[in-house]
């Protein structure tokens, strides 16, 4: 059973008179596990793509089965429960809460979700270690580099250990060095079997995923598994934690 | 309290979260303490203000004598128009034959008919002016006069003028200076009496102040006036469910006396007390009410602060609901956010209020400025209730915001 599967997705905007068709029939079958890059050119329909991937928006028309289930037909606080335990956003510009400290970022989703201060305090002492944040803690998003914003954009979003990581542009805010950093961990986590999903419009950086999706003018124009890509390079890192 | 339904923030996180939000924007989270303070400090206040003045005429007119019922010559204006006053040339005057035959009423109790007029006083080589009042020894105990020396006027026939007199304590000052008056000869007008007594000092108050009075046997005041017109006769009733009845049966008696007219006005304490007390009541209630608007001025700059929040923070409103947040977290984030805004201001001003009244009693002392409870709990629950109500539409907007508009444009 493929984690992600989508049949004939379409998603219209209308603005007055017009309408954009931003993805036009859509079939795509995503498994378990997989290193997915999608890329095209500006306004291809890669961020919407991905918006409905993590339910943050609704296909016009279609149907999106997550983990075999049909995921259009939920109520928004169903949907809202999907996001918080199987969804993983990463954004380009970090989207940290400026007032908030770094453990107190990655604990968000699971203070949304309701869980004991006492559970949340040892994933994030965790995963604060994991993302060799460990003197970083207490800092708020100003006092950090954007490279460990990121890192603690990215610890937030698998602290709650979801299925799928969705990253638009991860490294659109930051140097060559960083980027590639922040590539680093996210193939790490997508190594320890989070399938990991990455919207860029770098070719190089899409050239290190197994699987390449092309899109254009809202359609899916390529879509290409390479048999002989590179092996990242394995890291050491889990996402969130490791109790229950 | 803590565990809420699995799945869903907990109210202390909500609580906590909340309050990070307030303190993270300072400037605008005072504005809109300040605004709900005022708003309630306001109430508190000029409740105080009302309350008070209604209390210290109540307590006045307490203090005028009880079963309290007074007969003035003439018609009152405010009697209503009969038919016969507009024959009538001038009403009769009041005698103090007609005061005596009042004691015949069986609701009444005392009777004290009340000459007054101006004379000069001397003594030990002093002069001055003086109002006089002829009256009976009744006078005292209707209208709970106290003594600080002597006694009062002597219990005798109301046609008797024995030459004595009780004087205030002012004029004791000014004429006999340190000494004791009691005892001693004075000159009233053309008359030499001896004095009685002197009344304890009751300082200025509503009513005559008794302290520049000097009090003669009525019989003596009017020889001393040249005139039987009474200024006003006191009656107290045998309680206060007499007080009617003393009222029914004054009219009766006088109107038979008066060949059948109503010539007099009679007052009971107890309506103008509540005629009083019912207006500075409703006084100050209507200024409740308009200090109220204030509060609702309050609960519409809480609503606009709290729009600018959810605007401000549409990419953090956005990002909670990518991370799993239910519009109802994020409509109970903010409905808590306006509620602590409210109530903190409500508990600010309050304070402020209840400060400020007791600044004004401190300042003057004899009035007794005390906020009603009525007021205060209605100050601080329409102040919670209006910040929860104007905190409702921001938090509806934020829990409906749609996450990718919130995310991507910001
Ligand atoms: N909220 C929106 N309202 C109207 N049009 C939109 C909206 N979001 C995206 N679009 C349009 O949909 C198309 C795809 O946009 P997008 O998915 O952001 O492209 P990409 O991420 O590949 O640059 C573009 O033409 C864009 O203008
Ligand atoms: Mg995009």
């Amino acid at each position: 059973m493929a984690l992600i599967s989508l049949a004939g997705i379409e998603r219209v905007f209308h603005l007055g008179e017009s309408s954009v068709h931003a993805l036009a029939r859509i079939d795509l079958q995503i498994e378990a596990g997989e290193y997915v890059a999608v890329v095209g050119p500006s306004g291809s329909g890669k961020s919407t793509l991905l918006n409905l991937l993590g339910l943050l928006d609704q296909p016009t028309s279609g149907t999106y089965h997550l983990e075999g289930r049909d995921v259009t037909t939920l109520s928004p606080d169903e949907q809202a429960a999907v996001r918080s335990r199987r969804i993983g956003f990463v954004f380009q510009s970090f989207h940290l809460v400026p007032r908030l400290t770094a453990a107190e970022n990655i604990a968000l989703p699971m203070m949304l979700a309701g869980m004991p201060a006492s559970v949340r305090e040892r994933r994030v002492q965790q995963a604060l270690r994991n993302f060799g944040l460990d003197s970083r803690g207490h800092h708020r998003p100003d006092e950090l580099s954007g490279g460990q914003r990121q890192r603690v954009a990215i610890a937030r979003a698998t602290i709650m250990q979801p299925a799928a990581l969705l990253a638009d542009e991860p490294t659109g805010n930051l140097d060559r060095a960083t980027g590639d950093e922040v590539i680093h961990l996210l193939e790490g986590l997508n190594a320890s079997g989070v399938t990991l999903i990455i919207v860029t419009h770098d070719a190089k950086l899409a050239a290190r995923a197994r699987r390449q999706i092309t899109m254009e003018d809202g359609r899916v124009k390529a879509d290409s598994v390479q048999a002989g890509a590179d092996n990242p390079p394995q890291m050491p890192v889990q996402g969130g934690a490791t109790d229950e | 309290m803590n565990n809420t339904q699995p799945g869903t923030m907990r109210r202390m996180d909500v609580f906590r979260f909340a309050r990070a939000a307030a303190t993270a924007y300072p400037l605008r989270t005072l504005l809109s303490i300040l605004a709900m303070a005022i708003g309630v400090a306001s109430v508190v206040l000029l409740t105080a203000l009302g309350d008070g003045a209604r209390r210290y005429v109540v307590a006045q007119f307490s203090s005028l004598g009880s079963h309290l019922v007074i007969v003035l010559p003439g018609r009152s204006a405010t009697g209503g128009f009969n038919p016969a006053n507009g024959m009538t040339t001038t009403p009769r005057d009041l005698t103090v034959d007609d005061a005596a035959a009042l004691l015949r009423a069986p609701a009444i109790q005392r009777v004290a008919p009340l000459i007054v007029g101006t004379s000069e006083i001397s003594a030990n080589g002093r002069v001055r002016e003086v109002v006089a009042v002829g009256s009976t020894a009744s006078f005292m105990p209707i209208r709970n006069y106290e003594l600080a020396q002597g006694k009062f006027l002597p219990d005798e026939d109301w046609r008797g003028s024995s030459p004595v007199a009780v004087i205030g304590t002012t004029i004791q000052k000014d004429i006999f200076a340190n000494q004791a008056a009691v005892g001693k000869l004075i000159r009233l007008g053309d008359r030499r009496l001896r004095v009685i007594g002197v009344l304890k000092s009751t300082g200025q108050g509503m009513g005559m102040n008794t302290d520049e009075l000097v009090i003669v046997p009525v019989g003596l005041a009017q020889a001393l006036f040249d005139s039987n017109n009474l200024f006003r006769i006191m009656i107290q009733a045998r309680g206060r469910d007499q007080i009617e009845a003393a009222k029914t049966q004054v009219t009766a008696i006088i109107k038979v006396r008066h060949g059948g007219e109503e010539d007099v006005t009679v007052i009971t304490q107890d309506a103008v007390l509540a005629t009083f007390d019912k207006l500075l009541g409703a006084l100050t209630a209507a200024v409740a009410g308009i200090a109220a608007i204030s509060l609702l001025v309050a609960g519409v700059l809480v609503m606009n602060v709290m729009l600018v929040a959810v605007t401000q923070r549409r990419a953090e409103i956005g990002l909670m609901k990518a991370l799993g947040a239910r519009g109802n977290t994020l409509r109970q984030i903010f409905l808590t956010e306006a509620a602590m805004l409210s109530l903190a201001g409500a508990v600010a001003g309050y304070l402020l209020g209840q400060l400020g009244a007791w600044g004004l009693r401190w300042a003057f002392p004899v009035f007794p400025a005390y906020a009603p409870a009525w007021a205060v709990v209605a100050a601080l629950a329409t102040a919670l209730a209006t910040g929860l109500v104007f905190g409702l539409l921001p938090a509806q907007r934020a829990a409906r915001l749609d996450p990718v508009d919130a995310l991507m444009r910001h």
